[in-house]
C-alpha cells in the first residue's frame, strides 16, 4: 500500500489494544556534565498523537531526537514497533547504536520533520520526496515519482515539483518536508517544533497539513510550542520540566485542569 | 598533427593536459577520502592525514617531484629486486600523474573539508534521520551539497595543476615546457616559441574557465543568485 492510500484510510481514534509503535523507558541523556533527560518514559500506540510540550531547555527536542538516535541516549530503552534499538558503549564510553544496519532500517520507517525543514538544497521538491524511497527503500523510480506527485498535491505543492527549496517560502518548504516524510510510508511521524522557524502568517498552512494527518489516525510524536494546536490534535500530552515528565494525560485534562503548579505557570506564560 | 616544431609543441601540450587531468582526478579522490577521514575518522586517521597535508603543503613542489620521482622509482625497484622481480621503468606519465596527484590531494583535502563544513548541517542530519548509510549519504547528499562551496577552490587547483606540469620538465618528462625548450634551443627562435607556449597555456586556462563556469552554475542550481542579495 502506498503512503497516500495508507493515509487515506481513517484508522480512527487510538485504542488501548493497538500495538505500541514507540516505547521509551527510563531514558537518560547527558551532554558532558549537563543532564538533559533524567529518566523519561513515553509510549505511543498506533493512531495516537503524542504532543510533547515544555519550556526551553526542558529536553523535549532531545527526547524526540533520541527516538531515532539522532542523539544517542546515555541510557534507557527505546523500542520501535516492538524492536529494541541495540546500544553499546564506544571506546570513549559514549552510548552508540550497536548495529548500524538496524538503526538505519528503523530510521527509514520514522518520518522526521525538522524545525528548519532541512530539505536537500541541490534537489528539486520531487527529487527530495523520491530520494529516500528510491535510494534507501529500493522503490522503482517511476512508482516513487507517481507517489511523490500525489503527496505534493496533497500538501498543495503540485505545481512546485521542479522548484528548488531555496526558492520557496518557509511554509512551502515545511509542507514539502512533510511530503518527504510521508513518502517513506512512515510507521510514526516525528515532528520537531515544525512551526517554530516560520513567520506567523505561514504557521497556519503547516498546522493544517499536520492536523489533517492527525485526524486520519497517523501515529505521531509532536514537539510543539503551539498549545492550542496540541490541544486540538493530540490524544495524549506530555509536559516535560527539567528533564522529567512533570505531568501527562489527555489534552482536556492537561490544558483544562492541570495539577502541577509548574504546568499551570507554564500555560499562563505561553498564553 | 602539423609538421615541424609546432607539432612538437602541441604534443607537449597534450602530454601536459593528460598529466593535469590525471593528477586532478587522483587529487580529487585523495581529497574526498582525506576530507572525509579528517572530519569523521578516528584519531589515528586524523593524525596521519594531518601529517600528509602538512608535509606536502610545506615542501616545495619541485623538491617533492624530485624526491618522489627519483626516490620513489628507486624504492619501487629495490622492493621489486628484493622480492626477486625484474627492475621496471616507471613511465614518465604514470610518475607525473602520481606525483602531482599526491600534491593536489593534499590541497584538495583542505578545500573539500572546508566545503563539507559549509553544508548546512541539517541536510546531513536529515540524511541520517532517513536511514542513509554513509556511502550513500556521501554520494547523494554530501558531495553534491558541498560542490558549490568547493568549485572555486578546486578550479584554482586545476589551473595550478595545468601549470605544475611544467615542473615535470626537470625529470625529463616531455610536456609543453620541455618541448618549448627543445624547439627554442634548436632553432634559436626563443621569443617565438616561448610566446607560443605562453599562448597555449593561456588558451588552456581560458577554455578551462568556460567549462568551470558551467559546472559552477550547474552546482549552484539550487541556490538563489547572489546578485539579488546585494
Amino acid at each position: 500500500m502506498s503512503a497516500v492510500e495508507a493515509a487515506a484510510v481513517p484508522a480512527g481514534q487510538a485504542q488501548s489494544g493497538a500495538a505500541e509503535a514507540i516505547h521509551v523507558e527510563n531514558l537518560h541523556k547527558k551532554f558532558g556534565q549537563l543532564h538533559v533527560l533524567k529518566g523519561v518514559s513515553l509510549s505511543a500506540r498506533d493512531g495516537e498523537v503524542i504532543a510533547i510540550i515544555g519550556g526551553s531547555g526542558s529536553g523535549k527536542s532531545t527526547l524526540l531526537r533520541c527516538i531515532n538516535c539522532l542523539e544517542n541516549p546515555t541510557s534507557g530503552i527505546i523500542r520501535v514497533n516492538g524492536e529494541e534499538i541495540k546500544l553499546k558503549a564506544d571506546s570513549h564510553g559514549h552510548t552508540v547504536p550497536a548495529d548500524r544496519k538496524q538503526i538505519e532500517r528503523i530510521r527509514s520507517r520514522l518520518g522526521m520533520v525538522f524545525q528548519n525543514f532541512n530539505l536537500w538544497s541541490h534537489m528539486t521538491l520531487i527529487e527530495n520526496v523520491i530520494e529516500v524511497p528510491v535510494h534507501v527503500l529500493g522503490l522503482k523510480r517511476d512508482e516513487a515519482i507517481a507517489q511523490a506527485e500525489k503527496l505534493l498535491a496533497r500538501v498543495g505543492l503540485a505545481e512546485k515539483r521542479d522548484v528548488y527549496p531555496a526558492f520557496l517560502s518557509g511554509g512551502q518548504q515545511q509542507r514539502a518536508a512533510i511530503a518527504r516524510a510521508l513518502a517513506i510510508n512512515p510507521r510514526v511521524m516525528l515532528f520537531d517544533e515544525p512551526t517554530s522557524a516560520l513567520d506567523p502568517e505561514l504557521v497556519g498552512e503547516v498546522l493544517k497539513v499536520i492536523g489533517d494527518l492527525a485526524r486520519e489516525g497517523r501515529t505521531m510524536v509532536l514537539v510543539t510550542h503551539e498549545m492550542k494546536f496540541a490541544r486540538e490534535v493530540a490524544t495524549h500530552v506530555v509536559y516535560l520540566y527539567n528533564g522529567l515528565v512533570e505531568e501527562e494525560g489527555p489534552p482536556e485534562q492537561l490544558f483544562g485542569a492541570p495539577k502541577s503548579e509548574r504546568l499551570k505557570q507554564f500555560l499562563r506564560n505561553v498564553g | 598533427m602539423p609538421p615541424g616544431w609546432g607539432g612538437t609543441l602541441l604534443v607537449g601540450l597534450l602530454h601536459s593536459i593528460e598529466i593535469a587531468i590525471g593528477a586532478t582526478c587522483l587529487g580529487l579522490l585523495i581529497g574526498t577520502g582525506g576530507a572525509w577521514g579528517k572530519l569523521y575518522g578516528g584519531p589515528v586517521t586524523r593524525d596521519l592525514l594531518a601529517v600528509y597535508t602538512t608535509v606536502v603543503r610545506a615542501v616545495p613542489e619541485l623538491v617533492l617531484i624530485l624526491l618522489l620521482y627519483y626516490a620513489g622509482t628507486d624504492l619501487i625497484n629495490q622492493v621489486l629486486t628484493a622480492m626477486g622481480y625484474q627492475r621496471v621503468d616507471i613511465s614518465g606519465l604514470a610518475a607525473g600523474i602520481f606525483v602531482l596527484g599526491v600534491v593536489q590531494g593534499a590541497y584538495s583535502t583542505e578545500v573539500i573539508r572546508g566545503a563539507i563544513l559549509a553544508i548546512p548541517q541539517g541536510q546531513i542530519e536529515a540524511a541520517r534521520a532517513y536511514g542513509m548509510p554513509p556511502s550513500l549519504m556521501l554520494r547523494r547528499i554530501t558531495l553534491p551539497a558541498m560542490l558549490p562551496f568547493a568549485i572555486p577552490g578546486l578550479a584554482n587547483l586545476w589551473l595550478i595543476a595545468t601549470k605544475d606540469t611544467a615542473l615535470l620538465a626537470v625529470v625529463g618528462f616531455f610536456e609543453l615546457t620541455l618541448a618549448t625548450r627543445q624547439a627554442a634551443g634548436v632553432t634559436k627562435a626563443y621569443l617565438v616559441f616561448y610566446l607560443a607556449a605562453g599562448a597555449l597555456y593561456l588558451a588552456l586556462t581560458l577554455f578551462s574557465s568556460v567549462i568551470i563556469g558551467r559546472v559552477e552554475a550547474w552546482s549552484r542550481r539550487g541556490m538563489p543568485s547572489v546578485k539579488e542579495a546585494r
